[in-house]
């Protein structure tokens, strides 16, 4: 299951390490997390659902569904795919919703921190904006629950559109090192890794972000004060709706991008793509370069709904995009074996005697995605919900402030867009908290710019939804 | 439009060189959407691609193009190609991200947009690039406008 080769990615797997899964020992290497490990041995069932006990598998690798929760040196429902493994370390799957830790309960201290800006979400967007803010002199807390900085920069093996400035032409990965180098040639910055903020408390003048650290051993509490706070969070895939949506097997296209393009796994051997925006034809292709087999990408609207130059790029290697196509069931048991495809009208009615059933192990749903808000709800934060920008989203100003003042939102959380436009609002959201700070040199004139380069990636055809997005997000502000 | 639903261009929605052009070996941009992208003006060491808007289609101009392939090793979309039409032959230069690379002189399967084989081609050039290669093919004077990908033999 393990890449050999791969043309764009290498993997280091210098060091081994040994843990037990299941009273069994299973090896891996330093950069896997524990779903990781597990995935690479060829087991595909990490849970059961807790009502009909159900298997479930790998699905998102980003810690934002419960498919993987085991439990972890005693303690349950721990995210196997965002925890590092540790040599010697026991994991167990979990009957539902796992038994009391057999540890004794040590209580911890709480570490107090105080920053100016504290960013929750250290991806494209959170990078940016703390960057930015740090570069004007301000003192910045990036805190994110992965073990990695970089977010969803870190699979992005494909060369980003737009302009010079937002370093077109380059790998998301390379953009990504760029970043952590940045960030660690920077005093001003501060790094909390597989960290969760599980809190905000609104305190007279300041905020308060109660935030958990998972150590080797044990866990770490922190109560960080802070001026301003930016969201940065991202967001979670879609599910799409069809019998068998949660076999093993099924995976989104991120999780899927994540456990190959990050871990160095294929999630099988053939693969069924739902979904022909950017992100199913750019994995897609992914998956080709991976060495594994893309039987057909189904899209249910009548057109490809991603740029023609990624379709082309599929097309060209011998792989079918049916549009007016979807999926109407998995086929398996305990896992993935096949899928029905259906064909759709137009009004995506289902067409009668259409249905065809294909042979592959791994389907997976480029659906859409929606906001990880659930944190930024506790602000008060006045929400709205936009199906155009995938779910409720902050009622948010040009400067990305809600109406919580203090506290901005960037990137995806903001609405459903990519890296780039994620990059520039984390970059005006950063400026709009120093210059709110009082540090006002310069900041005016490099927030024109970047909205101002904002507003030229968000032109053309593409640019649609997003700008209509954002303009029903300025009008609910407005009000 | 037809593509927006195959995934695959036809000559007919493409903007051409001239026959004297591709016999010199000119690129040829296979953008046609309007995405907000130019990696490809500013890596054309002669000003021959032009562009207003970020989100304009790239207009190539055939006369100062030298088919010299530094837009095609930028091009996120992997959307440039260089063309060059010969007497019997035809070069055809495209960006490949596979392993494993081809080596020059070697026969390969040649693959038009579909994916579909063409037949055999002669692979005349493999320069690495950051992550993959421009891979120059040799193909049948008559496929040039049809042959985009290759495949190992």
């Amino acid at each position: 299951m393990r890449i050999q080769s791969h043309p764009i990615l290498t993997f280091p797997r210098e060091k081994k390490i040994t843990f037990l899964f299941d009273g069994k020992k299973i090896t891996g290497f330093k950069e896997d997390s524990i779903a990781s490990a597990i995935h690479a041995t060829g087991i595909s069932t990490f849970s059961h659902s807790l009502r009909y006990n159900r298997p479930r598998g790998f699905f998102c690798g980003i810690g934002k569904c419960s498919s993987c929760l085991m439990q972890v040196n005693g303690i349950p429902n721990v995210r196997t795919c965002i925890t590092p493994i540790h040599e010697g370390m026991t994991v167990q799957t979990q009957k539902q919703t796992g038994s009391h830790p057999t540890a004794p309960f040590k209580p911890t201290t709480k570490k107090k921190r105080h920053i100016h800006i504290a960013i929750v979400g250290a991806g494209p967007a959170g990078l940016s904006a703390g960057m930015e803010a740090a570069k004007q002199g301000a003192h910045v807390l990036l805190v994110d629950e992965n073990p990695r900085l970089g977010g969803q920069l870190i699979k992005q093996t494909h060369r980003f559109f737009g302009s010079k400035e937002e370093q077109a032409g380059t790998r998301g990965i390379y953009i990504a090192e760029e970043l952590y180098h940045q960030i660690n040639h920077t005093k001003k910055i501060d790094l909390l890794l597989n960290t969760t903020v599980i809190g905000y408390y609104k305190q007279k003048n300041t905020h308060t972000l109660i935030a958990l650290k998972r150590l080797k051993s044990g866990e770490e509490l922190f109560e960080i004060h802070c001026d301003k706070i930016i969201f940065a969070c991202g967001a979670r895939e879609n599910m799409l709706s069809f019998p068998g949506n949660d076999l093993p097997g099924v995976y989104g296209a991120g999780g899927v991008q994540t456990l190959m393009n990050v871990y160095g796994i294929k999630p099988g051997s053939t693969v069924l793509m739902v979904g022909a925006g950017n992100v199913g034809l750019i994995v897609s292709y992914q998956l080709l370069q991976a060495g594994v087999h893309v039987c057909r990408v189904v899209e249910a609207l009548p057109t490809i709904g991603g740029y023609h130059v990624h379709a082309a790029k599929v097309r060209r290697c011998n792989i079918p995009i049916y549009t007016s196509m979807s999926i109407k069931e998995a086929v398996g048991t305990e896992k993935v074996t096949g899928a029905v495809t259906m064909r759709l009208t137009k009004d995506l009615c289902p067409v009668k005697n259409s249905e065809e059933t294909i042979s592959c192990d791994t389907i997976c749903l480029a659906v859409g995605l929606t906001p990880s808000t659930e944190l930024l709800m506790q602000t008060g934060a006045q929400m709205t919900y936009l199906s155009l920008a995938g779910g409720y989203v902050a009622v948010h100003n040009q400067d990305m402030e809600t109406t919580q003042g203090g506290i901005y939102v960037a990137g995806d959380l903001a609405n459903i867009e990519e890296a780039s436009t994620a990059m520039l609002e984390g970059k005006i959201a950063g400026l709009a908290a120093v210059r709110s700070l009082g540090y006002r040199e310069t900041v005016d004139e490099k927030l024109a710019e970047c909205c101002k380069r904002l507003e030229g990636l968000r032109q053309g055809s593409f640019g649609k939804f997003p700008r209509e997005a954002k303009r029903q997000i300025q009008k609910e502000w407005s009000k | 439009m037809e593509y927006e639903k195959t995934g695959v261009l036809e000559c007919s929605d493409l903007d051409l060189p001239s026959p004297e052009a591709l016999k010199r070996g000119v690129a040829v941009s296979e953008c046609i959407q309007d995405i907000p992208c130019n990696p490809c003006v500013d890596a054309c060491p002669f000003q021959a691609i032009k562009m207003k808007n970020l989100t304009d289609i790239p207009r190539i101009d055939y006369d100062t193009c030298t088919g010299c392939g530094k837009c095609v090793e930028v091009c996120p979309g992997l959307a440039l190609f260089v063309i060059k039409i010969g007497d019997s032959q035809s070069q055809v230069t495209f960006p490949y991200e596979f392993l494993p690379l081809p080596r020059r002189g070697d026969s390969v399967h040649v693959l038009d947009r579909w994916g579909k084989v063409r037949g055999e081609g002669k692979v005349a050039r493999v320069k690495k690039i950051n992550g993959g290669a421009l891979i120059t093919v040799e193909v049948e004077k008559d496929l040039a406008m049809e042959v985009r990908n290759i495949g190992i033999i």
